[in-house]
């Protein structure tokens, strides 16, 4: 797992080197300070893009070297996490839901919203409240701390909604005294954080019957849960052939390339404007989302929407990969009715300050560009998005 | 294959259900979806099984078998279409039943809202969200032109004994006493049912002192001959007559059958919907006429495509009615003077008609009192059908209406017995406070709240017609100091936009003022449209004031984002795919004539030549497709998910 060590290269920068990453991963209750400021100290990255670079790395010159250094540590991780699950239970004297999260947020396999999910309910389980009300109200505090850390990121506010809702909507909790309420709460909120924890396998396996072999596949943009889709679809012995695009400016799809090449796969990279020029080619598009919205269209790296647009025109299916916990209560009605998540462009030489860049992150993709969406609610088309949201909120 | 077999079929369902639905939450869909194919699919079996047992009893009314004769060779094609027809049918459109015209206290509603049933809400809904008048017809219409007139004559002619048998005794004669009058008078009933009918009532009296469930023959007949009436669109010809002996079965238990003629009737009746008066049949439009309280001449040339709906001469009603304010003693006044304002025009837009509606409910209701030897639940259900149909004859009902007279219906049909009358009078007034308040009032409040997040600095907001929400959401967001522009679009002949931009450039919001023509013009600099609606239909479609549909259609090929604000309670679980089965026709002078303007006014005389007509219509239908995005109190969603809030809303209806 390479990419851990670029993460980790990456965050030796950020902290001029005054933790040792293995060390930090054992002490999860020392967070770095830095971490958390982040976001504040530079408003023209989001901060949603600042987490994913530190969790997939910029692929560096020197990533290959990485990449084979860190193979070797993979094993004993489980286990640190492992305990790092069980370690979050005692709380330093002075809580903070943020350090919690960013403690949990620094497991690259583990996605924002459950690393949120997960620390909100160590916010109940060291919470000092006495009734059920102040616990809730400590709880929407926490969450909405949370969700004010990071605005830009879709799946972290709707995940400490769909807690929210989850958690408290217990009937039980009527009639039960307070300490049993609370375990209940706890209870609940651990399962929670377990359902979203295995969300990306159940997908993975849901999406098992859409490839099939001999299939050729174009992937957008570095996403956990295709990677999870495709890594289950090499172990189960399918033959299919990956078209990856470069994913500019964080060139995501180097480093989904590089990860498929470890599995076998045939990977093939594309810059960006090839996708058109290659869609013939593909049988299906397969991409992740940063959040799934109302209409059952899709927010997630900037080029899908144009990907999806040409697949359509070719009628070629596009298929998402989503946690239902990236399902939020929002909706654009097109690219420029959304929260902008910045994200700064490199693009080698400088530009004249007079010419301007458009740094935004993500687009919108209308549902109408969409054949179905994999998610552990299970195989759904976009118009169903809406009902599931209709459910869970009314 | 197994590897991927075996986990997909522990983990799917597992996570499906804890996921995200917390247990003590409502129940999920799977409990929800059960009552749609069940109502819907009792008179699809009903029917199918139908043809072969002829029932003893049955005389089949003379005037029915010529028509059938005459129709005769329609039939056949029609038959194979049964299950179609019927699965149409149990979702009524729009309209009241043509039974209301036989006599305008029947007590057909009586026993559809008493009923706990699905189905029963569902037909009934059906009925009052008509948009056609009095005595509408089923939207199948066209298609149903061959179908038996003459049947559903038989409808009229005998849905009164149900009704007489569900209502207490006293009631029951008075009805039918009346009901014989109106049949005397009406030429085409046949001499064979004036018997019948002493015999029913003897019959009926004698029951009552034995107060047995059994009952004799003789009413039987009729009761199920009714069935057949309203069946009638699926069995065609002698075969249909004998239907509803096994209609009843269905819905029943086959032992219950001899029995217990009359549950098993309402139980038939809930499933089977009551066809729409069509406004082509003539037969049935010269009875209808008879029976109405308004007298409304009909205008001559009615384009071809719409002949099924009602078109009144305009003037003609109001004198009528005004003359009649005395004698009609069963119409509260202020029900009468809503539907007369309805009928001047004085109220329009789908809110304000409704809760004009409900306040004059509200009104009669106070005023109300249980009379000797009658149950309130029946006698005050009957008294608000009275009043439906009045205010049918007045203007059609608004699906809006319809579905609150509903509301109204279910909440006096579950009214608990043993309350006294003053206080099922409080609950109800309460009731009816409540629905306003909260599904009109907060909801537009709500619709507000949600809209204005899609309203940014630098807008170009285009609305057509004047529609109350997408005001309130206008004068919030420029108290909420947002800089956009309004264009208002407006069309002849109601130029309702006038007030509207009289409002908003009253508050300071720039405007625009143009009319439909232009639209495509003006298109160019729109960001967003914002429009409302008479009533969003579960396949998306929106129902709302002629016009919105071209507007939609144009916005959607520039690339504008189309928004519907409509409130929940405005919608409905019709599927409607044009604009010309279900409809309202306006006054075609309206469009004939140009007010101010002598020197164009060439077609004063357009009445005279046959080969004129003119169409006035009052509504169209705006295809999902053309529809980015409905706001309404339950937050936005997307027309795909209508049919989810129908479902949900209709589930709060059940349990409160």
């Amino acid at each position: 797992m390479w990419y851990r060590s670029a993460s980790f290269i990456l965050d030796q920068q950020q902290n001029d080197g005054v933790a040792q990453p293995e060390s930090r991963l054992l002490s999860p209750t020392a967070p770095s300070p830095s971490m958390a400021e982040t976001p504040q100290q530079n408003p023209k990255i989001s901060a949603y893009y600042q987490t994913r670079a530190a969790h997939h790395g910029v692929v560096s010159s020197d990533w290959l070297a990485q990449a084979q250094a860190a193979v070797g540590r993979q094993a004993d991780e489980a286990v640190s996490d492992d305990s790092l699950s069980l370690k979050s239970g005692e709380s330093p004297k002075a809580f903070s839901v943020i350090d919690e999260f960013n403690n949990w947020r620094k497991q690259p396999e583990l996605a924002e919203a459950v690393a949120a999910i997960r620390a909100l309910a160590s916010v109940i389980r060291s919470s000092e409240a006495n009734t059920m009300m102040e616990l809730e109200i400590e709880l929407k505090k926490a969450s909405d701390s949370l969700k004010s850390w990071d605005t830009t990121s879709i799946s972290l506010t709707a995940g400490c909604d769909l807690f929210m809702r989850y958690v408290t909507r217990t009937s039980a909790l009527e009639y039960e005294d307070f300490n049993s309420a609370k375990s209940r709460l706890l209870e609940r909120a651990e399962k929670f954080g377990e359902i979203s924890y295995k969300a990306r396998r159940i997908i993975a396996m849901l999406s098992q019957d859409f490839i099939f072999d001999g299939c050729t596949i174009l992937v957008h943009g570095f996403s956990r849960v295709v990677l999870e889709v495709l890594r289950t679809a090499a172990q189960n012995r399918k033959l299919f052939r990956i078209f990856c695009t470069e994913g500019r400016p964080d060139r995501t799809g180097l480093r989904l390339s590089n990860e498929l090449a470890k599995l076998d796969v045939p990977v093939k990279l594309l810059i960006d404007s090839a996708v058109a020029y290659s869609m013939d080619e593909v049988d299906m598009v397969f991409v992740g989302a940063d959040g799934v919205v109302e209409s059952g269209g899709i927010i997630n790296m900037m080029g899908t929407y144009q990907i999806a647009l040409v697949a359509k025109s070719m009628s070629k299916p596009v298929y998402v990969a989503a946690e239902s916990y990236k399902f939020a209560r929002l909706y654009p009605l097109n690219q420029k009715d959304m929260v902008p998540a910045l994200r700064p462009i490199d693009f080698g030489v400088p530009i004249p300050s007079k010419v301007e860049v458009e740094t935004s992150a993500r687009d919108y993709t209308p549902p109408q560009y969409l054949t179905l969406l994999f998610t552990d609610l299970g195989v759904l088309t976009p118009s169903v998005v809406s009902d599931e949201l209709i459910q869970l909120y009314l | 294959m197994e590897a991927r077999r075996v986990p997909r079929a522990v983990s799917d369902p597992k996570v499906r259900q804890v996921g995200f639905f917390a247990p003590g939450a409502p129940p999920d869909r799977s409990q929800s979806g059960p009552p749609h194919p069940a109502s819907s699919s009792p008179p699809v079996s009903d029917i199918s099984p139908s043809g072969n047992s002829l029932s003893p009893v049955m005389i089949p009314p003379p005037r029915h078998l010529s028509a059938d004769l005459a129709r005769g060779p329609h039939f056949s094609p029609a038959a194979p279409l049964s299950p179609m027809r019927a699965a149409r049918d149990s979702i009524p459109v729009g309209s009241y039943n043509p039974s209301e015209f036989v006599a305008p206290t029947a007590s057909e509603f009586t026993d559809d809202a008493l009923s706990p049933n699905w189905t029963a809400r569902r037909s009934n809904s059906g009925k009052f969200a008509s948009s056609l008048p009095a005595g509408g017809f089923d939207m199948s219409s066209l298609k149903q032109n061959n179908f038996p007139a003459s049947s559903l004559t038989t409808v009229s002619i005998v849905n009164m004994p149900p009704g007489i048998t569900e209502k207490d005794g006293g009631a029951g004669v008075e009805v039918q006493k009346e009901r014989s009058k109106t049949g005397s008078k009406a030429s085409s009933k046949p001499l064979k049912e004036q018997t019948t009918k002493a015999e029913r009532r003897a019959i009926q009296e004698a029951q009552r002192a034995a107060k047995a469930a059994t009952k004799g023959d003789g009413s039987k007949t009729p009761a199920a001959s009714s069935g057949l009436g309203s069946s009638a669109n699926a069995n065609p010809g002698k075969a249909a007559k004998a239907s509803p002996q096994k209609k009843d079965n269905s819905p029943v238990a086959a032992s219950e059958k001899r029995g217990s003629d009359r549950p098993q009737d309402k139980d038939r009746k809930k499933d089977v919907p009551h066809p729409r008066m069509q406004f082509d049949d003539k037969s049935r439009v010269e009875k209808a006429k008879k029976r109405s309280v308004v007298k409304q001449t009909e205008a001559k040339n009615r384009v071809e495509l719409f002949r099924h709906l009602p078109q009144y001469e305009h003037g003609t009603r109001l004198p009528e009615l005004e003359s009649k304010l005395f004698q009609l003693d069963p119409v509260h006044p202020a029900v009468y003077k809503v539907g007369l304002r309805y009928l001047a025009g004085d109220i329009s837009g789908g809110n304000a008609r409704c809760i004009a509606m409900l306040q004059a409910f509200q009104e009669s209701i106070k005023d109300y009192s249980t009379p000797p030897e009658k149950a309130l639940i029946r006698d005050l259900t009957s008294k608000i059908n009275s009043y439906v149909s009045f205010l049918i004859e007045c203007r059609p009902l608004s699906i809006s209406m319809g579905n609150a007279i509903r509301f109204l219906k279910s909440k006096i049909a579950k009214l608990p017995l043993a309350l006294s009358e003053s206080e099922a009078k409080a609950i109800l007034l309460s009731d009816i406070d409540r629905f306003i308040n909260e599904k009109i009032i907060l909801a537009d409040k709500v619709i507000v709240r949600h809209a204005v997040t899609k309203i940014r600095d630098g807008d170009v907001l285009l609305t057509y017609g004047s529609s109350s929400a997408v005001e309130l959401l206008l004068i919030h967001a420029h108290e909420l100091g947002k800089n956009f522009r309004v264009v208002v679009v407006d069309s002849r002949p109601k130029l309702e936009g006038k007030l509207l931009l009289r409002r908003l450039v009253g508050k300071g919001i720039s405007c625009t003022y143009t009319h439909i023509n232009a639209v495509s013009y003006i298109m160019h600099e729109v960001t967003r449209v914002f429009l409302g609606a008479s009533s969003v239909l579960s396949n998306g479609t929106v129902y709302s004031r002629v016009g919105t549909a071209c507007v939609a259609m144009v916005a959607h090929q520039f690339r504008v984002p189309v928004l519907i604000c409509c409130e929940a309670y405005k919608f409905h679980e019709r599927v409607q795919l044009d604009s010309i089965c279900s409809n309202e026709l306006g006054d075609p002078d309206m469009i004939a004539k140009v007010p101010g303007r002598k020197e164009i006014d060439s077609l004063d005389d357009w009445a005279n030549s046959d080969n004129l007509q003119l169409l006035n219509l009052i509504y169209d239908a705006t295809p999902s497709d053309y529809v980015s995005m409905i706001i309404t109190d339950y937050g936005m969603i997307p027309p795909t998910s209508v049919p989810v809030i129908v479902r949900e809303y209709r589930r709060e209806h059940l349990w409160t």
